[in-house]
């Protein structure tokens, strides 16, 4: 196992590496650059600017100065947040983001798991119906409308919740709903279809054979047979949506990662951008390395090599 | 009479409801077993012998149904039973074990935790007692290492092995009735012959009957005390195990026997095949379901039913033929 981890940690970094390099020069070819937007700018302002960002420099010797500072852990100044450095705001957003998404997370397979399980256990009846429609509007809805819909219920309508900002434990209320969704019943589909798979298996038969109730039969011989393509799902998932929605951060007002990641790139923060997207690789290759270490524990015939 | 069987299944109907149509899995099938016995049922693929062993603990898929008769065991009318009812009997007071060993233990737990599942379900032995029991088990199965195996999954165990935690499985009550359902089949000849041995060791320990499904009729005649010979869901032929072998009546337990290779015999005849294919239960004949394939099949065998007609003892077929040549031989009217 340990032996595993470090190839795969040593496989990261590479990967990482290549993400760098890659939207380092993609970004670059976008037209446009951080000072366009800017009204008035004189021509020795704006030489002045990118003098001091080193933007006037050769795009080589940009990448070089950058990959040294990055090496150093040095994700280097924002554009346009002046002042701050980029590692400075992913420490303050990140947190946000990350706390609305796991919250999310546990809601979603705590709702979605047991949902594909159940309709399973019951195909072809109503209660297996019901589930398949919900799932297929669920998936179908995107989080804009369900986010708008939920306002207009929760605030406009039942004045239960607040629509904006993070207070409260109720302001989290609407965005985790939001952000579940979409998981949630992609989760109970996987699972569905999993546990249809399962359920025809021959150990099946076997723990009906020795008697083996229904719920005993579902939660323990099934359920973590049945898992695993969850699990799969879980790495990416983990890591979209602990490092935020733009939609569902900017329709609630949260001052999350997601909402930043966006931005950064329309103003073209050029820093922001790369400390931002490498953050993110960085967090789904340790997220799919934490799933792969979980299928070890679901399944014992999986062996880490 | 009727209390003294530990099985008795009388006129058995049992149909599939498919979106095709209604499958007649089982037509007029009666079974007596007292307790100890060891009845083989003998058929090809389809002919309904799994159905008949299963119905008995109540185990056929969701959409088959008891549509006649009755089927009786250890005193429970099981036709009538609910599925919690149901539950308290299986893997208590009958067990089973499947054909495939390799895909019949979960996979992802441990043999320990399988068989003390079994344990606990229906004792009162929980925890450590009934792990306690899952190793008594093991070493009753004949497996070595017991405490290191509690601990293995199925996928570290061979064939015969995981064969063997099955059976450890099925007797973790101690069942009146074990179903063996194809037991052997998918093991290795050599393994084959140390699992027969090993269920025979138990049968005598422990005193329960066992129903043996097969279609190999080298296994049965070497464990069964009686024979049912099914066809088409119907049993054709019924009686001891030497009347099966040596005294065989029905066209198609003759066509079974005459299809087992011979190796002690000075002349190496080819084996004969019965030829054609399984009748088609969605729609099953009208006269006798064996006639098509039957090489002295009659007019008569393609329009009607044949009854049960006894030979001594147990012993009866159903078969058109027998009768005539019996009916020719009793009128002395010469040769058959």
């Amino acid at each position: 196992m340990p032996k595993y981890i470090l190839k795969r940690a040593i496989m990261s970094l590479i990967t990482a590496f290549l993400v760098a390099t890659m939207t380092f020069f993609v970004m670059n070819m976008v037209p446009g650059g951080p000072f366009l937007a800017e009204k008035a700018v004189t021509p020795q302002a704006q030489a002045a600017m990118e003098a001091k960002y080193g933007l006037d420099k050769p795009l080589i010797k940009q990448y070089t100065t950058y990959m040294t500072g990055l090496l150093h852990g040095d994700f280097g100044l924002s554009i346009k947040k002046r002042g701050r450095t980029v590692a400075q705001i992913i420490a303050v957003k990140f947190p946000v983001s990350a706390r609305i998404g796991g919250m999310a997370l546990v809601l979603a397979v705590l709702t979605g798991v047991p949902l594909g399980a159940v309709a399973a256990f019951n195909r072809g009846k109503f209660l297996d119906n019901l589930i398949i429609v919900l799932s297929t509007a669920g998936i179908a809805i995107p989080s804009f409308l369900s986010s708008t819909l939920l306002v207009y219920v929760f605030t406009t309508k039942l004045h239960l919740l607040p629509s904006l900002g993070l207070k409260d434990a109720r302001s989290y209320v609407m965005p985790v709903i939001a952000l579940a969704l979409y998981p949630s019943f992609y989760m109970a589909r996987l699972m569905r279809s999993s546990m249809l798979d399962v359920m025809g298996q021959d150990y099946m038969r076997t723990a009906r054979a020795k008697g083996v109730t229904t719920f005993k039969s579902i939660f323990k011989h099934a359920l973590r047979n049945a898992i695993l393509p969850v699990i799969t799902y879980l790495g990416p998932l983990l890591a979209s949506l602990m490092t935020g929605s733009f939609i569902v951060e900017k329709i609630f007002n949260i001052p999350g990662l997601g909402s930043e990641f966006v931005s950064c790139i329309t103003s073209r923060d050029y820093p922001m951008i790369m400390g931002t997207t490498i953050f993110l690789a960085v967090f789904v290759i340790v997220m799919n390395l934490f799933v792969d270490i979980a299928y070890a524990f679901v399944d014992p015939r999986i062996k880490l090599k | 009479m009727a209390e003294e069987f530990l099985v008795n299944i009388q006129e058995e109907r049992l149909s599939f409801f498919t979106p095709a149509g209604e499958v007649k899995a089982l037509n007029n099938v009666s079974i007596q077993m007292k307790e100890g016995e060891v009845l083989g049922i003998v058929g090809e693929s389809g002919s309904g012998k799994s159905v008949t062993a299963y119905s008995i603990m109540g185990l056929t898929a969701q959409n088959g149904k008891i549509v006649g008769g009755t089927v009786d065991f250890n005193g429970h009318a099981i036709q009538n039973m609910t599925e919690k009812e149901l539950r308290k009997i299986r893997g208590n007071e009958v067990s089973i074990i499947f054909q495939d060993p390799m895909t019949s233990l979960n996979p992802v737990w441990t043999i320990g935790n399988q068989i003390a599942e079994a344990v606990s379900l229906h004792t009162d032995k929980k925890g450590k007692a009934a792990r306690d029991r899952a190793k008594e088990l093991l070493e009753l199965v004949g497996i070595n290492e017991p405490e290191k195996r509690l601990k293995q999954y199925p996928h570290e165990l061979s064939g015969g092995m995981r064969q063997r935690v099955m059976i450890a499985i099925a007797l973790a009550c101690e069942p009146k009735l074990l179903i063996a359902d194809e037991p052997t089949t998918a093991l290795d000849v050599t393994i084959q012959a140390q699992i027969l041995e090993l269920m025979q060791e138990l049968r005598k320990k422990l005193g329960m009957g066992i129903i043996m499904i097969t279609h190999d009729l080298g296994v049965v005649a070497s464990m069964c005390d009686y024979i049912a010979v099914m066809y088409a869901g119907e049993i054709v032929e019924y009686g001891t195990t030497d009347d099966i072998f040596y005294n065989p009546k029905h066209e198609y337990t003759k066509g079974l026997l005459r299809s087992i290779p011979k190796f002690h015999e000075k002349d190496y005849s080819r084996l004969v095949p019965i030829d054609g294919q399984p009748v088609d239960l969605l729609n099953p004949p009208k006269g006798c379901g064996f006639a098509p394939r039957c090489a002295s099949c009659m007019k008569i065998c393609l329009e009607v039913k044949p009854e049960k007609n006894y030979y001594g003892g147990v012993h009866y077929a159903r078969c058109l033929l027998q009768q005539k040549e019996d009916f020719l031989k009793n009128s002395g009217k010469g040769e058959v």
